[in-house]
């Protein structure tokens, strides 16, 4: 069981979620399960086949793309961190 | 008790002393002048640093790293300097040397002399907090008072930025944004106020920092960034870019046209209570398209009308980029190149994600892929 924190722009499909649960020894099992337990969000994290280009993954705080992609370990009780790109500065009232 | 003149005797026979072509022959040498602010106002060897002598112990370790590389330590005669060289020999230093006859046979020889440029007293009394810190000193406000830094919107992440880097003495500011002031930005735009409402932001901007502080250029770009338009801003010099967009067009624009000249690009985002922060320097480490090789499609980008913050986040996060731009400036310290910092203002952590170049990057890679500016389609409804 790994932790996946989940990031602000995120949470509304997590429910409301800071963090939420998934298991999985690589970092494609843990998104699929992730997907299974929360459709929602794991779409915008995962489009079945491939982590989405504006999405980053990290697991203990290394960048999967670098370190293996959706092969990469997922190590149990590892903190996994998804990171959206955020569009920035003044969002909402500009 | 030896006596002051048999006591600089044997700490002269205890180190190397060299005459003036001897330590130009020394290869990779750091000159030091070890004499007083005074003296050293009046004139120094070129490429010298200052460092006076009842200082000498403190900072030299910070101005000069490398114990294995020659240091020439000169003061007006060298007495003083043999003095110097036998403290750094006792702090590990491989080769300190006295200059002969100091500064006075150094000029009396014919050899080039420098006049520092020096802050004036009433520039003395403004940044008197920065030049006490040993790694900034004179010098280093000489270079925030000579340095060009751009900030990319004058909104939330832009106030801050604004304001201490202006606080802070850099020369020349340039403000880039086409929006005016509106009541629902005073919640955390802090570089305006009800005087300013309904102006150009970036009048409104100019006018607080230069109540600020006079010694501040302010050049202001009306117009949103677009590939038409940012190659002219950039001619204009700039060094260093803060980048508080609030929109991924211009994000991606800014990263690209920053990758191909070379510029460092402090970044900073924000959403709701959390933010973020890095550098992107090109050479150095990863860009942003490293990062996400591209923005996200339309109707998966974060809903902009969702979202919302709270007032003093693009604070906390427009302040740490302005610390990353002022120590990118100075050339100091640890910038966040290839470091990621994550802030949760609810939970009241620090997070740090190593990013490192992508060989693949479309820009910054090996084989790039774009290779001129891409207009995005702005997603995000203003």
């Amino acid at each position: 069981m790994s932790v996946v924190r989940v990031p602000p722009v995120l949470r509304e499909e997590a429910g409301g979620a800071r963090q939420v649960e998934a298991t999985g020894a690589t970092v494609r099992e843990l998104l699929e399960d992730l997907s299974g337990r929360m459709p929602s969000l794991g779409e915008k994290v995962y489009d079945g086949s491939e982590i989405r280009p504006y999405v980053n993954v990290y697991v203990d705080g290394e960048d999967v793309r670098t370190s293996g992609g959706l092969d990469a370990p997922v190590r149990e009780g590892a903190t996994v961190v998804l990171l959206p790109a955020m569009a920035g500065g003044t969002l909402l009232d500009r | 008790m030896p006596s002051y003149r048999e006591l600089l005797q044997q700490t002269k026979a205890e180190i190397e002393e060299v005459d003036g072509r001897g330590a130009q022959e020394l290869e990779g040498a750091t000159w030091v002048d070890v004499r007083r602010q005074d003296e050293w106002d009046e004139g120094y060897i070129p490429g010298a640093i200052h460092i006076p002598r009842g200082s000498l112990e403190s900072r030299i370790e910070t101005r000069v790293p490398d114990h294995s590389k020659p240091v020439v330590l000169y003061c007006a005669s060298g007495e003083r300097s043999a003095f110097a060289a036998k403290t750094l020999a006792e702090l590990g230093y491989d080769r300190p040397v006295s200059l002969a006859g100091g500064f006075t046979d150094w000029k009396r020889n014919g050899n080039e002399v420098a006049l520092p440029r020096t802050l004036s007293p009433e520039k003395r009394a403004r940044y008197s907090r920065h030049t006490l810190i040993p790694e900034i000193g004179e010098e280093g406000q000489l270079r925030l008072l000579d340095s060009k830094i751009l900030l990319l919107g004058a909104g939330g992440l832009g106030s801050p930025a604004a304001l201490y880097l202006a606080a802070a003495g850099v020369g020349h500011i340039g403000i880039v944004d086409a929006d005016i002031v509106d009541e629902s930005n005073l919640q955390r735009q802090i570089v305006h106020s009800l005087n300013t409402l309904g102006s150009p932001k970036v009048d409104s901007a100019k006018r607080t920092i230069e109540a600020l502080n006079p010694d501040v250029q302010v050049t202001t770009y009306r117009e949103r960034l677009t590939s038409e338009n940012i190659d002219e801003i950039l001619d204009d010099g700039w060094e260093i870019v803060v980048d508080g967009t609030d929109n991924f067009p211009t994000r991606y624009l800014l990263n690209d046209a920053c990758v191909w000249r070379g510029i460092p690009v402090v970044y900073g985002s924000i959403y709701r209570f959390e933010g973020q922060v890095s550098v992107f320097k090109v050479g150095d480490g990863p860009c942003y398209r490293c990062l996400f090789p591209a923005p996200p499609p339309p109707e998966l980008a974060p809903s902009c009308s969702e979202g919302g913050v709270l007032g003093v986040l693009p604070g906390v996060v427009g302040t740490l980029q302005t610390n990353e731009a002022l120590k990118l400036a100075l050339g100091i310290g640890e910038p966040l190149i290839g470091r990621l910092l994550i802030y949760d203002a609810l939970a009241g952590e620090f997070d740090e994600m190593r990013i490192k170049r992508n060989p693949d990057c479309p820009v910054c890679g090996e084989h790039p892929t774009i290779t001129e500016y891409v207009d995005y389609v702005e997603f995000c409804a203003r």
